[in-house]
């Protein structure tokens, strides 16, 4: 069984013939050439596979392809814009949020996602909002200093503008 | 092994009333799906047992909470996101709130549904033991009609639930009258975030002086399903609660606790740790009614 999804990912409309149980990672990986998005776990407990599905942070690896069917995308391939990183990601390497980078782009999105609902996190947030991404590497210390940079940094360019 | 996912069918019927003549013309044959953060990982572990699967969480008559004059009613694909927001659910029914956003990670909570985490019928499951608590009733529909019964009869056995083959968690409704009781929820696990509980008590009681006029304890991992701790309860109702018969009446919940509840071993825990540290939880919610 196969059926026609339709997605919006990074800005651009794509189509895709797949199994409808198929899974939203194994679309993207697979059939869209998007490797950026990671898997861990496969059961929802790591988020590397973590996406914005219409503003959502998701786990897709826990998304059938046909509850995608219509959505908004946003996976790490675009965060950046005009091949320049998004402050999210250089404060990840600035600061050593990243290792190994398996669960990096997960972080980062979960990062996008909550710096959208708190841009000014306080600690607790910042752990709360990154407590379904889990990292092996970093003791994830670098990863709250990054993503307390990247507040800073957006809330004085949303000053400036 | 993971599944072979082109051997599974999923539709997403584009009405509730789609989805309900479906399941009355083919009862048994297919698996409702909201979030999918349970049958996702079931099928990524090659333990689907359901070859054919029905969408339900693109359908808006199914997610909302509606504030009325006695009861706030919140549909079965409401998301724990939707709950964690609602101002009316924080003030009046804390304890949801809680659950909600110890319920697995945020973006578990932004797909997950509460009518999901019901009928997945966990022992385990976090919403539960509150819904017990706060007398929750339960709307079920079908192509023929609708029924509602109250939640503490909803879970039969372990993952067994009063939903028939044609019928669909339709939602769940909360009195609105525990604004003068005393709220405690605690949950223990692995670790504070997204961990399967070994055990968690939700409990409520009413004052009346010293008097405990009511008290209700549910309870997750303490028996095959979701209960409530009722012989626990009538140890207590009725009974003063004071600084001089605190000691005596821990003694007397301990006790009572300890013959009730009916944990089992299994990879998260032991029957024999579950059943010190629910009595332990009942114990802190005591102590906490005092002064």
């Amino acid at each position: 069984m196969s059926v026609k999804v339709q997605l919006t990912i990074n800005g651009e409309p794509k189509s895709v013939d797949v199994p409808p149980m198929k899974r939203l990672l194994d679309v993207l990986r697979e059939d869209l050439h998007l490797t950026g998005t990671k898997e861990g776990c496969g059961e929802g407990e790591c988020g590397a596979c973590a996406v914005l599905m219409n503003g959502e942070l998701v786990n897709s690896c826990l998304v059938p392809a046909l509850q995608a069917n219509g959505a908004r995308l946003c996976t790490i391939e675009g965060v950046s814009t005009e091949g320049r990183l998004h402050p999210i990601q250089q404060c990840f390497l600035e600061r050593g949020g990243a290792q190994c980078g398996i669960c990096t782009p997960g972080m980062i999105l979960a990062t996008h996602h909550l710096l959208d609902k708190y841009p000014n996190p306080t600690m607790e947030q910042i752990q709360e909002g990154l407590a379904g991404n889990l990292c092996r590497c970093t003791g994830y210390m670098r990863i709250f200093e990054s993503v307390q940079e990247a507040a800073k940094i957006q809330e004085a360019k949303g000053q400036a503008a | 092994m993971r599944s072979d996912v082109t051997e599974f069918e999923l539709v997403a019927p584009t009405s509730l009333d789609a989805v309900l003549n479906t399941l009355a013309n083919e009862a048994g044959r297919h698996v409702l799906i909201a979030g999918g953060t349970e049958l996702m990982v079931a099928l990524g572990v090659g333990r689907l047992a359901s070859k054919s699967l029905l969408s339900i969480n693109h359908l808006p008559e199914l997610r909302f909470i509606s504030v009325e004059e006695n009861a706030i009613v919140i549909g079965s694909g409401t998301t724990f996101t939707d709950i964690r927001h609602d101002r009316t659910i924080a003030e009046e029914l804390p304890l949801m709130t809680q659950s909600a956003s110890w319920t697995g990670s945020v973006a578990n909570q932004n797909r997950g549904t509460l009518g999901g985490n019901i009928c997945n019928a966990s022992p385990a499951a976090d919403t539960p033991p509150v819904l017990l608590s706060y007398g929750a009733t339960v709307t079920l529909i079908s192509a023929g009609g609708q029924r509602t019964l109250p939640y503490s009869d909803f879970h039969l056995g372990y993952k067994k639930t009063a939903l028939k083959s044609d019928e669909l968690l339709h939602s769940i409704r909360v009195p609105r009258t525990f604004s003068g009781y005393r709220q405690y929820i605690r949950k223990v696990g692995t670790r504070n975030a997204q961990a399967i509980s070994k055990v968690a008590i939700a409990a409520l009681a009413k004052l009346d002086g010293d008097t405990i006029r009511d008290l209700r304890i549910g309870a997750a991992s303490l028996a095959e399903m979701p209960v409530r701790c009722k012989a626990t309860e009538a140890a207590l109702i009725g009974k003063s609660i004071t600084g001089d018969t605190l000691e005596a009446l821990v003694r007397t919940a301990r006790a009572a606790i300890a013959k009730e509840a009916r944990p089992i071993d299994d990879i998260r825990s032991t029957a024999k740790y579950r059943a010190a540290v629910a009595a332990n939880l009942v114990e802190e919610f005591l102590r906490s009614l005092v002064g």
